[in-house]
């Protein structure tokens, strides 16, 4: 508060005139600019650097792995017996490990030269043991692992919402009996769903989609169904209903609206386990079988020839790793995004 | 208390329900399954198929082999394993509960105290470095596979350490690295969410009430973080014993163990349907045994569900 | 009347993701001995950061820019937090606003009475229970010695708020603040509530700061009151003179948009607006875009406190000798009235 003025009664007394523009509208004017909701949580995300770079490698993942239906540097599934376990050799690079020389009993290979390979030749991440291209390889599992992902995905979005949508807003004895399904249907471990699927069709992708069609939305339909009933009691859906909404209407129009962060973020923690599963279950020889490659398959492949051939396993084990990771940050994110009362 | 032993044996009752659907289930799906478990079944003439199926039973109609089946289930008979021609699958899994059932063990206890330390750091110093670390820690644990995980293990500490064996259960020793690979799940899960719990317990009125009676932050953690959070992390506990379970198939497989999981995947391989079927039954009666003690002790540790009849005034 | 405590131009910021956000712009009050000190203002007024701040309970995204709190003669804003859990407590002690989540749902209450006994005095378990005992029994819990073993959920809202008042009381505070320790119950449970803490005022001579936002429930408990706006106290004075000679136009609001039953008018004065954006105050007094008696000057400068009497204080233009002179609202008018009578009553 700077005077201007030595003291009080030096302030002319025109100071003192009732102030003019003060009308009734300028006063009800509510002070502070309030951000709508979505683009409040996405600056929180924006600053949420883990999550940020997580969803970039994504997109580039997922960018190759379509890309690479039409163009992709070999033939994932051409064998080639010649040229059968060779370490990978970037053209330009000539650090051992990446310019096609390995260790071998101690001693410095070059076995694109003992292979005879000719030198336009290059396999950036090497050959595994039937001399197909890793690389084309690992493009084609990720592509089917995301694929599977997506699947997974999609059936939470369709079932899971669905189911617990309707079990939430109808309650009373539909919700019971459909609770109590859910229940029994749970009490099934999803590994055993799984086996027995493979079991009774033969192991493919299809039997893998049918047991997460039948396990993977539980999760979903469960917090799904708890939202709805929370908000169900929300005085604005008492309003609607007394406004003579139809109860499918003010689902579609405030419950779905209001959970949607909540699905969002089941969703991308549902879709790891679902890579995880497909990954495990190829790993243990149930899943997909070669010549299909998923990063399941790969994995199984790597680990047959782990002790002289580490990096046949390394390689999808980090590609799988990093795609759970960023999943996880990302989920972790919109989780933190949507809900800022968690963080201090 | 009157309310509470009508609410056990609501559930258990369920838990035998849904018990018994399962079976159903399975058996049902058993006869879907196409093949004979006879080996070598196109050199086998029809005729010789025919009084095979006489012999064990698979010629009577569905609906009695399903009461057989109930009834041998009920007295702990799962029929001879197709793989072990001589064995009956009852002896077969049950030498082998002791190696699973201790890798289980030592996994979810280790895994969930080392989660809850770690979630509660988190918690406390929310934000920190520390905070960085474990929630890294919980990251990686839930994203990298778990066969990823033992085989690093393996590659590790077996072989270019040298300093734990590869493989097999012969002594305490062998148990370490398949229970750190097992352990990763829990570790992560709980930690994860000790630490969501702690954090908005921490953020609580009745939080505030105790800093204002002068405790510190690590008594109040302790006194009035851990119990409101450990409380509903029983609740993970259901998911957490079906992870285990999955989990077992690899790493057994991995470090050759002779458990329920190793031998679960041999069956599974060899098409040897009693003893898949036994498996399944058997996987599935855990998880719901768990689910069943879980809500029990629930009731019985959470004091709003325990008095709930409790004088009001 | 002896000063118990002191707070001089308290200045406290947060940094929120905004920016700086001013909420608290230069506070001084003081507190005396045995006396009930109310301070009254809408949400987000300040209220509750400046008691928090005396039990130096903020967030950590709350500095303390100016000022200092005195109590006993030591500055509360320079104490380590380990000083701090000694005062917490046990000189100084809190009730909070609502009492169904002020307690902790899986500890009994027994325990959670004793809780600060034990922490802050060399007792047994057996001895402080026996102390939560008698507290509970002062504070009108029925059948206490049964009741020690039972949990929260087993007790209604206006128990349990009686047992948050036996916590903060067990170790003889000198000072205990009330943050709205009625706003969440019923009228009638308000009433014994206050009736309680009246009572234990008189038994241990307690200082109270009774934080609310309902000059309603103010009336009947405090000694003095002090009126807060937008991070600054902005008219200060013993009860009397706050309800009946009222100075500042903020406090003409809040008086005028409460109902009595001796007011004649039948439509409630409610002031339009709300509270300014304190991430960057306005220049003038706070209150100016809200006051329909604004004057020009209230755009330009804060007006400083100008005193009635060596109790009351206002700080608003209006009573500066240039001010023209203004019609108060018809309840105010009315209040002016039954003041000047009882002043004439004095002095006569």
């Amino acid at each position: 508060m700077e005077m201007k003025y030595p003291s009080i009664v030096d302030i002319p007394a025109d100071e003192f005139q009732p102030l003019q523009k003060n009308t009734e509208e300028e006063r009800e004017e509510i002070a502070a600019p309030s951000l709508n909701f979505l683009q409040d949580s996405w600056r929180r995300l924006k600053k949420n650097k883990a999550a940020v770079i997580s969803m970039v490698l994504l997109a580039v993942i997922i960018l190759i792995s379509i890309v690479t239906i039409f163009v992709s540097p070999q033939d994932p599934s051409k064998q080639n017996v010649d040229y059968i376990n060779l370490p990978p050799r970037v053209p330009g690079l000539n650090i051992d490990g990446l310019n096609g020389k390995t260790m071998v009993a101690g001693e410095l290979v070059d076995k694109y030269a003992q292979a005879d390979v000719p030198s336009n030749v290059n396999y950036l991440l090497g050959t595994d043991g039937l001399g197909r291209d890793v690389l084309s390889r690992l493009f084609m599992g990720t592509r089917i692992s995301l694929l599977i992902a997506f699947i997974a995905a999609l059936f939470d979005i369709t079932i899971g919402v669905a189911y617990g949508l309707i079990s939430g807003m109808l309650g009373g004895r539909v919700d019971n009996a459909m609770q109590r399904f859910l229940e029994i249907l749970s009490g099934i471990p999803n590994l055993v769903v799984m086996i027995l699927m493979l079991v009774v069709f033969e192991p493919g992708i299809f039997s893998i989609v049918a047991a997460m069609a039948i396990t993977n939305w539980i999760p979903m339909a469960r917090i799904v169904r708890a939202q709805t009933l929370k908000l169900k009691d929300q005085e604005y859906v008492l309003a609607g209903m007394t406004l003579g909404e139809s109860k499918w209407k003010i689902a579609f129009k405030h419950i779905i609206p209001n959970i949607s962060s909540v699905i969002i973020i089941q969703m991308m923690f549902s879709i790891p386990t679902a890579i995880f599963f497909e990954a495990f279950l190829s790993f243990i020889g149930l899943g997909l079988t070669p010549p299909a490659a998923s990063l399941g398959t790969l994995l199984n492949d790597g680990y047959k020839t782990f002790l002289y051939l580490p990096y046949l396993l390394w390689i999808p084990a980090v590609t799988i790793s990093l795609i759970m990771i960023c999943f996880n940050l990302i989920a972790d994110g919109l989780r933190d995004a949507f809900d800022p009362k968690m963080k201090e | 208390m009157g309310s509470y032993l009508k609410y056990f044996f609501k559930r258990v009752f369920f838990m035998v329900v849904t018990l018994w659907l399962i079976a159903t289930i399975t058996f049902f799906l058993m006869q879907l399954l196409p093949g004979t478990p006879y080996t070598n079944q196109e050199r086998l003439s029809p005729e010789t198929i025919a009084m095979l199926n006489k012999q064990v039973g698979l010629d009577k109609p569905v609906i009695v082999q399903y009461g057989i089946y109930l009834s041998n289930l009920v007295q702990g008979n799962f029929g001879i394993s197709f793989q072990f021609k001589n064995q009956a699958v009852a002896s077969l899994l049950a030498g082998r509960i002791g190696p699973s059932l201790q890798l289980g063990l030592q996994a979810i206890i280790f895994g969930t105290f080392i989660g809850i330390v770690l979630g509660t750091i988190s918690a406390m110093k929310q934000n920190s470095w520390a905070d960085t670390a474990s929630t890294l820690v919980a990251i990686l644990g839930r994203s990298i596979p778990n066969f990823v995980f033992a085989v690093l293990l393996q590659y590790i500490f077996a072989m270019k350490l040298r300093i734990l064996p590869i493989a097999k259960w012969e002594g305490f020793a062998y148990t370490i690295l398949p229970t750190l690979a097992l352990a990763m799940s829990p570790l992560a899960d709980s930690a994860r969410f000790i630490r969501t719990e702690m954090v908005e317990v921490l953020h609580s009125d009745y939080v505030e009430l105790a800093r204002a009676k002068g405790l510190s932050r690590w008594e109040i953690a302790f006194r009035h973080g851990l119990r409101n959070s450990l409380i509903p992390l029983m609740t993970l506990l259901g998911p957490l014993a079906v992870a285990l379970m999955t989990g077992s198939l690899v790493v057994e497989n991995i470090f050759a163990i002779p458990g329920i999981g190793e031998q679960f995947v041999k069956s599974i391989m060899t098409n040897d349907y009693p003893t898949i079927m036994a498996v399944t039954i058997l996987y599935s009666f855990m998880l719901v045994f768990v689910i069943l003690v879980v809500d029990l002790l629930y009731g019985l540790v959470d004091p709003r569900i325990r008095l709930s009849e409790g004088s009001k005034s | 009347m002896e000063k118990i405590l002191e707070v001089n131009n308290l200045t406290i910021s947060f940094d929120t993701y905004a920016g700086k956000v001013r909420a608290i712009r230069g506070v001084d009050f003081d507190l005396n001995k045995g006396e009930t000190l109310a301070i009254v203002g809408e949400s987000g007024s300040g209220k509750s950061v400046t008691t928090r701040t005396i039990m130096r309970l903020l967030s950590s995204n709350a500095n303390i820019d100016e000022g200092q709190i005195l109590f006993k003669g030591q500055n509360i804003v320079d104490k380590s937090e380990k000083e701090m859990q000694k005062i917490r407590g046990r000189e100084i002690a809190m009730i909070f606003q609502d009492p169904m989540t002020s307690l902790d749902p899986t500890m009994t209450i027994g325990k959670q009475v004793a809780e600060s006994l034990r922490k802050h005095k060399k007792v047994s378990k057996k001895e402080s229970l026996q102390e939560a005992l008698d507290l509970l029994n002062l504070v009108g819990i029925p059948d206490a010695e049964k009741r020690l073993k039972n949990y929260p959920h087993q007790f209604s809202g206006g128990q349990r708020q009686r047992i948050v008042i036996a916590i903060a009381l067990i170790c003889n505070p000198e000072i205990l603040i009330a943050d709205e320790p009625t706003t969440a119950l019923d009228v009638t449970i308000q009433a014994q509530i206050l009736e309680l803490l009246k009572e234990i005022q008189e038994k241990i001579e307690t200082s109270i700061i009774f934080i609310t936002h309902d000059l309603g429930v103010v009336a009947n408990v405090a000694d003095r009151v002090a009126v807060m706006y937008a991070g600054k106290i902005i008219e200060v004075g013993t009860a009397e003179e706050i309800f009946y000679n009222p100075q500042h136009p903020y406090t003409w609001g809040l008086l005028g948009s409460m109902p009595t039953l001796e007011s004649e008018d039948d439509r409630l004065y409610a002031i339009p607006g709300s509270p300014p954006d304190l991430l960057d105050p306005p220049k003038g007094d706070a209150f100016y875009p809200r006051n329909e008696f604004a004057l020009k000057i209230d755009a330009e400068m804060e007006p400083p406190f100008f005193e009635l009497s060596n109790t009351h204080k206002a700080a608003t233009w209006l009573l500066a000798p240039q001010a023209p002179a203004v019609n108060p609202p018809a309840e105010i008018q009315r209040r002016w009235d039954i003041f000047r009578k009882k002043q004439n009553q004095y002095s006569a």
